[in-house]
Protein backbone atom coordinates (compact mmCIF):
# COMPACT_ATOMS: atom_id res chain seq x y z
CA UNK A 1 0.00 0.00 0.00
CA UNK A 2 1.45 3.43 -0.83
CA UNK A 3 1.76 5.50 2.15
CA UNK A 4 -0.94 7.85 2.77
CA UNK A 5 -1.49 10.71 5.19
CA UNK A 6 -2.79 7.84 8.04
CA UNK A 7 0.17 5.28 7.43
CA UNK A 8 3.26 7.70 7.44
CA UNK A 9 2.85 8.33 10.67
CA UNK A 10 4.99 5.96 13.28
CA UNK A 11 4.42 6.96 16.96
CA UNK A 12 2.01 4.92 19.12
CA UNK A 13 -0.79 6.62 19.15
CA UNK A 14 -2.92 8.34 21.85
CA UNK A 15 -6.14 6.88 21.96
CA UNK A 16 -4.71 3.42 23.12
CA UNK A 17 -2.88 4.55 26.17
CA UNK A 18 -6.87 4.70 28.06
CA UNK A 19 -6.95 1.04 27.66
CA UNK A 20 -3.19 0.16 27.74
CA UNK A 21 -3.51 1.74 31.10
CA UNK A 22 -6.45 -0.07 32.04
CA UNK A 23 -4.71 -3.42 30.85
CA UNK A 24 -1.89 -2.67 33.44
CA UNK A 25 -3.76 -1.56 36.00
CA UNK A 26 -6.04 -4.40 36.03
CA UNK A 27 -4.36 -7.27 34.27
CA UNK A 28 -0.91 -7.20 34.41
CA UNK A 29 -0.59 -5.77 38.23
CA UNK A 30 -2.82 -8.58 39.19
CA UNK A 31 -1.70 -11.21 37.33
CA UNK A 32 1.86 -9.98 38.77
CA UNK A 33 0.61 -9.76 42.04
CA UNK A 34 -0.32 -13.86 42.07
CA UNK A 35 3.03 -14.70 40.68
CA UNK A 36 4.75 -13.16 43.23
CA UNK A 37 2.46 -14.20 45.84
CA UNK A 38 3.21 -17.91 44.63
CA UNK A 39 6.77 -17.29 45.71
CA UNK A 40 6.07 -16.22 49.01
CA UNK A 41 5.66 -17.71 52.47
CA UNK A 42 2.55 -18.29 54.45
CA UNK A 43 2.19 -17.29 57.57
CA UNK A 44 1.00 -19.51 60.63
CA UNK A 45 -2.28 -17.40 60.47
CA UNK A 46 -2.65 -17.45 56.79
CA UNK A 47 -0.67 -14.42 56.26
CA UNK A 48 1.88 -13.42 53.76
CA UNK A 49 4.96 -13.02 54.71
CA UNK A 50 7.60 -11.28 51.74
CA UNK A 51 10.06 -13.90 51.88
CA UNK A 52 10.81 -16.19 49.14
CA UNK A 53 9.22 -20.13 49.56
CA UNK A 54 9.45 -22.13 46.31
CA UNK A 55 7.39 -25.23 48.61
CA UNK A 56 4.08 -23.90 47.02
CA UNK A 57 5.24 -25.75 43.90
CA UNK A 58 6.28 -28.26 45.46
CA UNK A 59 3.09 -28.95 47.61
CA UNK A 60 1.23 -29.17 43.93
CA UNK A 61 3.28 -32.57 43.41
CA UNK A 62 2.04 -34.06 46.64
CA UNK A 63 -0.38 -37.18 46.59
CA UNK A 64 -3.53 -35.47 47.74
CA UNK A 65 -3.18 -32.41 45.32
CA UNK A 66 -1.77 -34.65 42.04
CA UNK A 67 -4.44 -37.21 42.52
CA UNK A 68 -6.77 -33.71 42.18
CA UNK A 69 -4.56 -32.59 38.70
CA UNK A 70 -4.55 -36.46 37.37
CA UNK A 71 -8.64 -36.59 37.65
CA UNK A 72 -8.80 -33.19 36.35
CA UNK A 73 -6.94 -33.83 33.62
CA UNK A 74 -8.61 -37.33 32.95
CA UNK A 75 -12.37 -35.11 33.03
CA UNK A 76 -10.34 -32.91 30.59
CA UNK A 77 -9.18 -35.54 27.96
CA UNK A 78 -12.40 -37.09 28.42
CA UNK A 79 -14.61 -34.25 27.74
CA UNK A 80 -12.29 -33.11 24.16
CA UNK A 81 -12.25 -36.83 23.48
CA UNK A 82 -16.10 -37.42 23.36
CA UNK A 83 -16.84 -33.45 21.98
CA UNK A 84 -14.24 -34.39 19.27
CA UNK A 85 -16.35 -37.43 18.08
CA UNK A 86 -19.91 -35.86 18.59
CA UNK A 87 -19.02 -32.88 16.94
CA UNK A 88 -16.87 -34.09 13.86
CA UNK A 89 -19.98 -35.63 12.01
CA UNK A 90 -21.67 -31.83 12.87
CA UNK A 91 -19.14 -30.21 11.46
CA UNK A 92 -18.84 -32.40 8.20
CA UNK A 93 -22.57 -32.48 7.46
CA UNK A 94 -22.25 -28.46 7.69
CA UNK A 95 -19.35 -27.84 5.74
CA UNK A 96 -20.82 -29.81 2.90
CA UNK A 97 -24.12 -28.44 3.07
CA UNK A 98 -25.40 -25.28 0.99
CA UNK A 99 -24.70 -21.55 2.13
CA UNK A 100 -28.06 -21.22 3.95
CA UNK A 101 -27.79 -24.68 5.49
CA UNK A 102 -24.47 -23.62 6.96
CA UNK A 103 -25.11 -20.60 8.19
CA UNK A 104 -28.21 -21.77 9.87
CA UNK A 105 -26.55 -24.67 11.95
CA UNK A 106 -23.86 -22.27 12.83
CA UNK A 107 -26.57 -19.66 14.79
CA UNK A 108 -27.70 -22.87 15.89
CA UNK A 109 -24.80 -24.12 17.32
CA UNK A 110 -23.13 -20.80 18.75
CA UNK A 111 -27.11 -19.03 19.89
CA UNK A 112 -27.05 -21.40 23.15
CA UNK A 113 -23.74 -20.69 23.85
CA UNK A 114 -24.69 -16.81 24.35
CA UNK A 115 -27.31 -17.35 26.77
CA UNK A 116 -26.23 -17.55 30.29
CA UNK A 117 -24.01 -19.97 31.59
CA UNK A 118 -25.76 -20.90 34.52
CA UNK A 119 -28.79 -20.48 33.29
CA UNK A 120 -27.86 -23.65 30.85
CA UNK A 121 -26.73 -25.51 33.52
CA UNK A 122 -29.84 -25.22 35.73
CA UNK A 123 -31.89 -25.96 32.72
CA UNK A 124 -29.68 -29.19 32.56
CA UNK A 125 -30.45 -30.11 35.55
CA UNK A 126 -34.32 -29.89 35.06
CA UNK A 127 -34.02 -32.39 32.13
CA UNK A 128 -31.88 -35.15 34.01
CA UNK A 129 -32.96 -34.40 37.20
CA UNK A 130 -34.67 -37.04 39.18
CA UNK A 131 -38.12 -36.00 38.39
CA UNK A 132 -36.81 -34.62 35.25
CA UNK A 133 -37.67 -35.20 31.76
CA UNK A 134 -35.68 -37.92 31.06
CA UNK A 135 -36.87 -39.57 33.92
CA UNK A 136 -40.47 -39.20 33.77
CA UNK A 137 -40.59 -40.23 30.28
CA UNK A 138 -38.64 -43.13 30.62
CA UNK A 139 -40.98 -44.11 33.64
CA UNK A 140 -44.03 -43.73 31.15
CA UNK A 141 -43.04 -45.89 29.06
CA UNK A 142 -41.74 -48.37 31.92
CA UNK A 143 -38.61 -48.69 31.01
CA UNK A 144 -37.62 -48.45 34.58
CA UNK A 145 -38.77 -48.96 37.99
CA UNK A 146 -36.37 -46.11 39.89
CA UNK A 147 -35.58 -43.15 38.78
CA UNK A 148 -32.34 -42.76 37.28
CA UNK A 149 -29.28 -41.12 38.87
CA UNK A 150 -28.15 -38.74 36.82
CA UNK A 151 -26.96 -35.69 38.68
CA UNK A 152 -25.16 -35.37 41.43
CA UNK A 153 -22.52 -37.68 39.96
CA UNK A 154 -20.12 -38.57 37.52
CA UNK A 155 -22.66 -38.95 34.84
CA UNK A 156 -24.01 -35.37 35.95
CA UNK A 157 -20.65 -33.94 35.41
CA UNK A 158 -19.82 -35.48 32.01
CA UNK A 159 -23.15 -34.69 30.46
CA UNK A 160 -22.46 -31.11 31.87
CA UNK A 161 -19.25 -30.94 30.29
CA UNK A 162 -20.00 -32.35 26.91
CA UNK A 163 -23.30 -29.66 26.84
CA UNK A 164 -21.28 -26.78 27.58
CA UNK A 165 -18.32 -27.41 25.32
CA UNK A 166 -19.68 -29.11 22.43
CA UNK A 167 -19.66 -25.77 20.32
CA UNK A 168 -16.08 -24.96 20.75
CA UNK A 169 -15.34 -28.07 19.11
CA UNK A 170 -17.71 -27.60 16.53
CA UNK A 171 -16.20 -24.74 15.25
CA UNK A 172 -12.54 -25.17 14.82
CA UNK A 173 -13.29 -28.52 13.09
CA UNK A 174 -16.20 -26.63 11.03
CA UNK A 175 -13.49 -23.77 10.10
CA UNK A 176 -11.12 -26.65 9.34
CA UNK A 177 -13.55 -28.35 7.34
CA UNK A 178 -15.09 -25.79 5.38
CA UNK A 179 -11.64 -25.06 3.92
CA UNK A 180 -11.43 -28.59 2.86
CA UNK A 181 -11.31 -29.07 -1.33
CA UNK A 182 -13.62 -32.07 -1.24
CA UNK A 183 -13.29 -32.88 -4.60
CA UNK A 184 -9.71 -34.79 -3.19
CA UNK A 185 -12.41 -37.39 -1.86
CA UNK A 186 -13.82 -37.95 -4.89
CA UNK A 187 -10.40 -38.10 -6.52
CA UNK A 188 -9.53 -40.80 -3.35
CA UNK A 189 -12.78 -42.32 -4.53
CA UNK A 190 -11.58 -42.96 -8.51
CA UNK A 191 -8.45 -44.19 -7.51
CA UNK A 192 -10.57 -47.07 -5.58
CA UNK A 193 -9.90 -45.82 -1.72
CA UNK A 194 -12.05 -47.32 0.34
CA UNK A 195 -14.23 -45.54 2.92
CA UNK A 196 -12.52 -46.07 5.85
CA UNK A 197 -8.90 -44.78 3.69
CA UNK A 198 -10.61 -41.96 2.57
CA UNK A 199 -11.53 -41.14 5.94
CA UNK A 200 -8.12 -41.76 7.56
CA UNK A 201 -6.00 -40.78 4.34
CA UNK A 202 -7.40 -38.15 2.76
CA UNK A 203 -10.27 -36.36 5.94
CA UNK A 204 -8.40 -36.73 8.96
CA UNK A 205 -4.69 -35.56 8.00
CA UNK A 206 -6.60 -32.75 6.27
CA UNK A 207 -9.02 -31.42 9.45
CA UNK A 208 -6.10 -32.22 11.87
CA UNK A 209 -5.35 -28.16 12.08
CA UNK A 210 -9.33 -28.24 13.09
CA UNK A 211 -8.99 -31.29 15.31
CA UNK A 212 -6.00 -29.85 17.13
CA UNK A 213 -6.85 -26.41 17.78
CA UNK A 214 -10.43 -27.83 18.93
CA UNK A 215 -9.00 -30.16 21.47
CA UNK A 216 -6.87 -27.64 23.10
CA UNK A 217 -10.02 -25.01 23.10
CA UNK A 218 -12.09 -27.56 25.05
CA UNK A 219 -9.14 -29.14 26.71
CA UNK A 220 -7.92 -26.21 28.30
CA UNK A 221 -11.04 -24.74 30.11
CA UNK A 222 -12.08 -28.07 30.91
CA UNK A 223 -9.40 -28.89 33.16
CA UNK A 224 -9.79 -25.56 35.14
CA UNK A 225 -13.64 -25.92 34.99
CA UNK A 226 -14.96 -24.83 38.63
CA UNK A 227 -18.80 -24.65 38.30
CA UNK A 228 -19.85 -27.88 36.16
CA UNK A 229 -18.20 -30.34 38.84
CA UNK A 230 -19.45 -27.87 41.48
CA UNK A 231 -23.34 -27.72 40.27
CA UNK A 232 -23.46 -31.54 37.98
CA UNK A 233 -21.43 -33.51 40.40
CA UNK A 234 -22.33 -33.00 44.17
CA UNK A 235 -20.27 -32.56 46.50
CA UNK A 236 -18.24 -35.18 46.38
CA UNK A 237 -15.36 -34.82 44.13
CA UNK A 238 -12.38 -32.41 43.75
CA UNK A 239 -11.34 -30.91 40.81
CA UNK A 240 -8.05 -28.46 39.97
CA UNK A 241 -11.23 -25.65 39.77
CA UNK A 242 -12.54 -26.39 42.52
CA UNK A 243 -9.39 -26.69 44.42
CA UNK A 244 -8.01 -23.46 43.29
CA UNK A 245 -11.72 -21.76 44.68
CA UNK A 246 -11.35 -23.37 47.82
CA UNK A 247 -8.05 -22.41 48.25
CA UNK A 248 -7.98 -18.73 47.79
CA UNK A 249 -11.95 -18.46 49.82
CA UNK A 250 -11.91 -21.07 52.22
CA UNK A 251 -8.75 -22.27 53.28
CA UNK A 252 -6.89 -18.60 52.61
CA UNK A 253 -3.85 -19.92 51.56
CA UNK A 254 -3.01 -17.43 48.52
CA UNK A 255 0.60 -18.58 47.88
CA UNK A 256 -0.36 -22.09 47.30
CA UNK A 257 -3.41 -20.95 45.23
CA UNK A 258 -1.48 -18.64 43.86
CA UNK A 259 0.99 -20.98 42.91
CA UNK A 260 -2.03 -23.96 41.36
CA UNK A 261 -3.50 -20.19 39.40
CA UNK A 262 0.38 -19.97 37.90
CA UNK A 263 0.74 -23.12 36.92
CA UNK A 264 -3.03 -23.11 34.82
CA UNK A 265 -2.07 -19.95 33.45
CA UNK A 266 1.57 -21.17 31.86
CA UNK A 267 -0.45 -24.36 30.86
CA UNK A 268 -2.79 -21.93 29.24
CA UNK A 269 -0.50 -19.96 27.60
CA UNK A 270 1.55 -22.97 25.83
CA UNK A 271 -0.99 -24.30 24.55
CA UNK A 272 -2.38 -21.12 23.08
CA UNK A 273 1.15 -20.27 21.83
CA UNK A 274 0.97 -23.68 19.83
CA UNK A 275 -2.59 -22.58 18.35
CA UNK A 276 -1.15 -19.08 17.10
CA UNK A 277 2.09 -20.57 16.04
CA UNK A 278 0.21 -22.75 14.08
CA UNK A 279 -1.97 -19.69 12.97
CA UNK A 280 0.98 -18.10 10.97
CA UNK A 281 1.00 -21.29 8.86
CA UNK A 282 -2.81 -22.44 8.86
CA UNK A 283 -5.47 -20.05 7.62
CA UNK A 284 -8.12 -22.54 9.31
CA UNK A 285 -6.43 -21.69 12.61
CA UNK A 286 -6.26 -17.68 11.67
CA UNK A 287 -9.56 -17.52 11.09
CA UNK A 288 -10.33 -19.31 14.82
CA UNK A 289 -9.08 -16.65 16.38
CA UNK A 290 -12.03 -14.16 14.89
CA UNK A 291 -14.37 -16.76 15.54
CA UNK A 292 -13.86 -16.81 19.11
CA UNK A 293 -14.32 -12.78 19.27
CA UNK A 294 -17.27 -13.90 17.52
CA UNK A 295 -18.44 -16.87 19.53
CA UNK A 296 -19.15 -14.59 22.04
CA UNK A 297 -18.97 -15.65 25.81
CA UNK A 298 -15.86 -18.27 26.63
CA UNK A 299 -15.15 -20.15 29.42
CA UNK A 300 -11.97 -20.46 30.00
CA UNK B 1 -4.14 -55.62 -20.89
CA UNK B 2 -2.14 -52.97 -19.16
CA UNK B 3 -1.83 -52.75 -15.27
CA UNK B 4 -4.71 -50.81 -13.56
CA UNK B 5 -4.53 -48.95 -10.49
CA UNK B 6 -7.73 -49.05 -9.84
CA UNK B 7 -8.66 -51.98 -7.04
CA UNK B 8 -12.19 -52.12 -8.68
CA UNK B 9 -12.32 -50.24 -12.06
CA UNK B 10 -15.82 -50.31 -12.11
CA UNK B 11 -17.31 -48.00 -9.49
CA UNK B 12 -20.37 -45.88 -9.72
CA UNK B 13 -19.24 -42.34 -10.47
CA UNK B 14 -20.29 -39.91 -7.23
CA UNK B 15 -22.06 -36.41 -7.52
CA UNK B 16 -19.86 -34.48 -5.58
CA UNK B 17 -22.39 -32.08 -3.28
CA UNK B 18 -25.01 -34.11 -3.65
CA UNK B 19 -25.17 -36.57 -1.22
CA UNK B 20 -25.96 -35.94 1.89
CA UNK B 21 -26.62 -38.92 4.12
CA UNK B 22 -29.91 -39.28 5.60
CA UNK B 23 -28.05 -40.77 9.11
CA UNK B 24 -26.04 -37.90 9.20
CA UNK B 25 -28.74 -35.61 9.26
CA UNK B 26 -30.67 -37.67 11.58
CA UNK B 27 -27.82 -37.25 14.14
CA UNK B 28 -27.18 -33.70 13.19
CA UNK B 29 -30.74 -32.99 14.09
CA UNK B 30 -30.37 -35.04 17.27
CA UNK B 31 -27.21 -33.08 18.35
CA UNK B 32 -28.85 -29.50 17.84
CA UNK B 33 -32.38 -30.91 19.64
CA UNK B 34 -30.62 -32.27 22.60
CA UNK B 35 -28.68 -28.38 23.03
CA UNK B 36 -32.38 -27.32 22.79
CA UNK B 37 -33.97 -29.60 24.63
CA UNK B 38 -33.25 -28.00 28.01
CA UNK B 39 -34.18 -25.14 27.22
CA UNK B 40 -37.15 -25.90 26.14
CA UNK B 41 -38.14 -27.68 28.94
CA UNK B 42 -37.04 -24.95 31.00
CA UNK B 43 -39.58 -22.60 28.91
CA UNK B 44 -42.51 -24.89 29.02
CA UNK B 45 -41.59 -25.80 33.15
CA UNK B 46 -41.62 -21.92 33.41
CA UNK B 47 -45.61 -21.33 32.27
CA UNK B 48 -47.28 -24.69 33.86
CA UNK B 49 -47.96 -25.70 37.28
CA UNK B 50 -49.66 -22.32 38.19
CA UNK B 51 -53.13 -21.27 38.62
CA UNK B 52 -52.40 -18.16 35.67
CA UNK B 53 -50.03 -18.68 32.82
CA UNK B 54 -47.50 -15.71 34.59
CA UNK B 55 -48.05 -17.19 37.78
CA UNK B 56 -44.73 -17.86 38.25
CA UNK B 57 -43.33 -14.81 36.27
CA UNK B 58 -45.42 -12.29 38.21
CA UNK B 59 -44.47 -14.44 41.59
CA UNK B 60 -40.52 -14.33 40.43
CA UNK B 61 -40.36 -10.43 39.78
CA UNK B 62 -42.49 -9.94 43.09
CA UNK B 63 -39.55 -11.52 45.14
CA UNK B 64 -37.56 -8.65 46.83
CA UNK B 65 -33.95 -10.32 46.33
CA UNK B 66 -34.38 -11.80 43.26
CA UNK B 67 -35.34 -8.40 41.88
CA UNK B 68 -32.38 -6.65 43.13
CA UNK B 69 -30.06 -9.31 41.90
CA UNK B 70 -31.27 -8.48 38.57
CA UNK B 71 -30.83 -4.77 38.94
CA UNK B 72 -27.49 -5.77 40.50
CA UNK B 73 -26.52 -7.69 37.04
CA UNK B 74 -28.34 -4.23 34.94
CA UNK B 75 -26.44 -1.82 36.87
CA UNK B 76 -23.40 -3.62 36.73
CA UNK B 77 -23.62 -4.44 32.81
CA UNK B 78 -24.29 -1.02 32.13
CA UNK B 79 -21.50 0.48 33.69
CA UNK B 80 -18.74 -1.88 32.46
CA UNK B 81 -20.34 -1.20 29.04
CA UNK B 82 -20.03 2.02 28.95
CA UNK B 83 -16.44 1.91 30.13
CA UNK B 84 -15.52 -0.65 27.89
CA UNK B 85 -17.23 0.67 25.14
CA UNK B 86 -15.56 4.13 25.20
CA UNK B 87 -12.19 2.15 26.19
CA UNK B 88 -12.74 -0.60 23.00
CA UNK B 89 -13.56 2.13 20.42
CA UNK B 90 -10.39 3.91 21.13
CA UNK B 91 -8.10 1.39 20.86
CA UNK B 92 -9.63 0.25 17.92
CA UNK B 93 -9.44 3.69 16.19
CA UNK B 94 -5.41 3.81 17.39
CA UNK B 95 -5.04 0.34 15.67
CA UNK B 96 -5.56 1.36 12.46
CA UNK B 97 -2.35 2.80 12.51
CA UNK B 98 -0.89 0.15 10.90
CA UNK B 99 2.81 0.08 12.33
CA UNK B 100 3.51 1.85 15.76
CA UNK B 101 6.31 1.06 18.91
CA UNK B 102 4.16 -1.27 20.69
CA UNK B 103 1.91 -2.39 18.37
CA UNK B 104 2.48 -6.18 18.84
CA UNK B 105 2.44 -5.56 22.62
CA UNK B 106 -0.75 -4.30 22.71
CA UNK B 107 -2.07 -6.87 20.51
CA UNK B 108 -1.40 -9.27 22.76
CA UNK B 109 -2.24 -7.42 25.50
CA UNK B 110 -5.86 -7.65 24.02
CA UNK B 111 -5.85 -10.95 23.46
CA UNK B 112 -4.80 -11.78 26.57
CA UNK B 113 -7.85 -12.07 28.54
CA UNK B 114 -9.55 -14.12 26.05
CA UNK B 115 -7.29 -16.86 26.69
CA UNK B 116 -6.30 -16.71 30.02
CA UNK B 117 -8.28 -19.22 32.47
CA UNK B 118 -11.16 -17.10 33.21
CA UNK B 119 -10.54 -18.61 37.24
CA UNK B 120 -7.21 -16.27 37.38
CA UNK B 121 -8.75 -13.41 36.19
CA UNK B 122 -10.93 -13.33 38.95
CA UNK B 123 -9.06 -14.39 41.64
CA UNK B 124 -6.31 -11.81 40.33
CA UNK B 125 -8.49 -9.53 40.48
CA UNK B 126 -9.77 -10.61 44.22
CA UNK B 127 -6.23 -10.35 45.36
CA UNK B 128 -5.48 -6.94 43.63
CA UNK B 129 -8.39 -5.74 45.08
CA UNK B 130 -8.12 -6.77 48.23
CA UNK B 131 -4.09 -5.69 48.35
CA UNK B 132 -5.30 -1.92 47.89
CA UNK B 133 -7.98 -2.38 50.64
CA UNK B 134 -10.97 -2.05 48.18
CA UNK B 135 -14.21 -2.75 49.09
CA UNK B 136 -15.87 -5.12 46.92
CA UNK B 137 -18.97 -4.50 45.94
CA UNK B 138 -20.83 -3.02 42.79
CA UNK B 139 -17.86 -1.20 41.73
CA UNK B 140 -15.17 -3.66 41.88
CA UNK B 141 -17.30 -5.95 39.30
CA UNK B 142 -17.99 -3.47 37.13
CA UNK B 143 -13.96 -2.87 37.09
CA UNK B 144 -13.41 -6.88 36.52
CA UNK B 145 -16.11 -7.16 33.51
CA UNK B 146 -14.67 -4.00 31.89
CA UNK B 147 -11.26 -5.89 31.97
CA UNK B 148 -12.99 -8.66 29.51
CA UNK B 149 -15.14 -6.69 27.81
CA UNK B 150 -12.87 -4.03 26.32
CA UNK B 151 -11.32 -7.07 24.62
CA UNK B 152 -14.48 -7.67 22.93
CA UNK B 153 -15.21 -4.74 22.01
CA UNK B 154 -11.61 -3.44 20.25
CA UNK B 155 -11.93 -6.97 18.03
CA UNK B 156 -15.26 -6.12 16.85
CA UNK B 157 -14.78 -2.26 15.93
CA UNK B 158 -11.48 -3.83 14.50
CA UNK B 159 -13.02 -5.99 12.18
CA UNK B 160 -15.32 -3.68 10.67
CA UNK B 161 -12.09 -1.13 10.79
CA UNK B 162 -10.49 -3.58 8.29
CA UNK B 163 -13.32 -3.69 5.72
CA UNK B 164 -13.78 0.14 5.70
CA UNK B 165 -12.05 2.02 3.17
CA UNK B 166 -9.32 4.20 5.35
CA UNK B 167 -9.19 6.45 1.61
CA UNK B 168 -12.91 8.02 3.03
CA UNK B 169 -11.29 9.66 5.76
CA UNK B 170 -8.88 11.52 3.73
CA UNK B 171 -11.02 12.18 1.17
CA UNK B 172 -12.93 13.76 3.20
CA UNK B 173 -10.21 15.76 4.71
CA UNK B 174 -9.12 16.24 0.80
CA UNK B 175 -12.27 18.11 0.52
CA UNK B 176 -11.09 20.50 3.05
CA UNK B 177 -12.92 19.20 6.60
CA UNK B 178 -10.84 19.14 9.69
CA UNK B 179 -9.44 15.58 10.72
CA UNK B 180 -12.24 16.26 13.84
CA UNK B 181 -15.15 16.57 11.20
CA UNK B 182 -13.82 14.50 8.84
CA UNK B 183 -14.16 11.92 12.07
CA UNK B 184 -17.48 12.74 12.63
CA UNK B 185 -18.95 12.93 9.55
CA UNK B 186 -17.37 9.85 7.95
CA UNK B 187 -15.52 7.59 10.06
CA UNK B 188 -17.50 7.13 12.72
CA UNK B 189 -21.34 6.96 11.36
CA UNK B 190 -19.40 4.06 9.61
CA UNK B 191 -18.51 2.79 12.71
CA UNK B 192 -21.51 2.68 15.07
CA UNK B 193 -22.75 -0.75 13.67
CA UNK B 194 -19.35 -2.36 15.40
CA UNK B 195 -19.97 -0.27 17.96
CA UNK B 196 -23.44 -0.83 18.74
CA UNK B 197 -22.70 -4.51 18.19
CA UNK B 198 -19.52 -4.21 20.22
CA UNK B 199 -22.03 -2.51 23.51
CA UNK B 200 -24.43 -5.28 23.12
CA UNK B 201 -22.11 -7.98 23.58
CA UNK B 202 -20.00 -6.50 26.23
CA UNK B 203 -23.23 -5.81 28.04
CA UNK B 204 -24.31 -9.98 27.48
CA UNK B 205 -20.93 -10.83 28.89
CA UNK B 206 -21.40 -8.70 31.83
CA UNK B 207 -24.79 -10.24 32.48
CA UNK B 208 -23.63 -13.69 31.76
CA UNK B 209 -20.37 -13.96 34.06
CA UNK B 210 -20.10 -15.82 36.68
CA UNK B 211 -17.06 -17.08 37.53
CA UNK B 212 -15.42 -13.48 37.85
CA UNK B 213 -18.37 -11.54 39.61
CA UNK B 214 -17.98 -14.92 42.16
CA UNK B 215 -14.55 -13.94 42.30
CA UNK B 216 -15.18 -9.79 42.71
CA UNK B 217 -18.42 -9.65 44.29
CA UNK B 218 -19.06 -9.00 48.16
CA UNK B 219 -21.68 -8.97 50.42
CA UNK B 220 -25.02 -7.55 48.85
CA UNK B 221 -23.48 -7.04 45.31
CA UNK B 222 -25.23 -10.26 44.26
CA UNK B 223 -25.62 -10.16 40.13
CA UNK B 224 -28.74 -12.65 39.08
CA UNK B 225 -26.58 -15.83 37.78
CA UNK B 226 -24.54 -16.21 41.22
CA UNK B 227 -28.26 -15.56 42.81
CA UNK B 228 -29.87 -18.59 40.53
CA UNK B 229 -26.33 -20.67 41.50
CA UNK B 230 -26.70 -20.18 45.14
CA UNK B 231 -30.41 -20.66 44.88
CA UNK B 232 -29.92 -24.04 43.00
CA UNK B 233 -28.13 -25.21 45.93
CA UNK B 234 -31.01 -25.50 47.85
CA UNK B 235 -33.20 -26.76 45.11
CA UNK B 236 -35.27 -26.17 42.16
CA UNK B 237 -38.23 -23.71 42.54
CA UNK B 238 -40.67 -22.39 39.75
CA UNK B 239 -39.63 -18.66 40.35
CA UNK B 240 -36.30 -19.52 39.15
CA UNK B 241 -37.75 -21.50 36.04
CA UNK B 242 -39.51 -17.94 35.32
CA UNK B 243 -36.42 -15.51 35.91
CA UNK B 244 -34.23 -18.03 33.98
CA UNK B 245 -36.24 -18.01 31.18
CA UNK B 246 -36.82 -14.35 31.22
CA UNK B 247 -33.05 -13.40 30.96
CA UNK B 248 -32.67 -16.35 28.46
CA UNK B 249 -35.54 -14.76 25.91
CA UNK B 250 -33.77 -11.41 26.52
CA UNK B 251 -30.89 -12.67 25.38
CA UNK B 252 -31.67 -14.32 22.53
CA UNK B 253 -33.67 -10.90 21.57
CA UNK B 254 -30.12 -8.86 22.39
CA UNK B 255 -27.94 -12.08 19.95
CA UNK B 256 -30.88 -11.17 17.34
CA UNK B 257 -30.06 -7.56 17.46
CA UNK B 258 -26.28 -8.06 17.44
CA UNK B 259 -26.77 -10.35 13.98
CA UNK B 260 -28.63 -7.82 12.42
CA UNK B 261 -26.17 -4.79 12.74
CA UNK B 262 -23.14 -7.42 12.06
CA UNK B 263 -25.39 -7.99 8.53
CA UNK B 264 -25.56 -4.96 7.93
Amino acid sequence: MEPTAFTKQQKTPAFIFPSLGWFIFFLIIPLGIVVAFSLMHKGAYGQIEYRLDLGNFARVFEPIYLKTVFRSLLLAAFTAGTCLVLAYPLAYLMARSGDMLKKLILALVIVPFWTNFVIRIYALKLVLGENGLINQLLRELHLIAAPLQLTDNLIGVGIGMIYNYLPFMVLPLFVALDKLDFTLLDAAYDLGASRVQMALKVLLPLSLPGIVTGSIFVFIPAFGEFVIPDLMGGSQSMYVGTLITETFLKSRDWPFGSAMSTLLVLMAMVSFVIVLSRASRDPAAREMRGKRAEAGPVHV
Amino acid sequence: MFKTPFKTPLKPPRIPGKKRRPSLVAYTTFILAALYLPLVALSVLSFRGGPTLFHWYVRAFSDPQLLQSLWNSIFIGVGSTIISTVLGTMAALGLRRPRFPGRVAFESLINLPLVLPEIVMGLSLLVWFSFLKMTLGLFSVILAHTTFSVSYVTLIILARIKGMDPLLEEAASDLGATPWRAFWTVTFPLLLPAVISGALLSFTLSFDDFLITFFTSGVGSDTLPIRIYSMMRFGVTPEMNAISFSVIFFTLLTVVMVFRLRRE
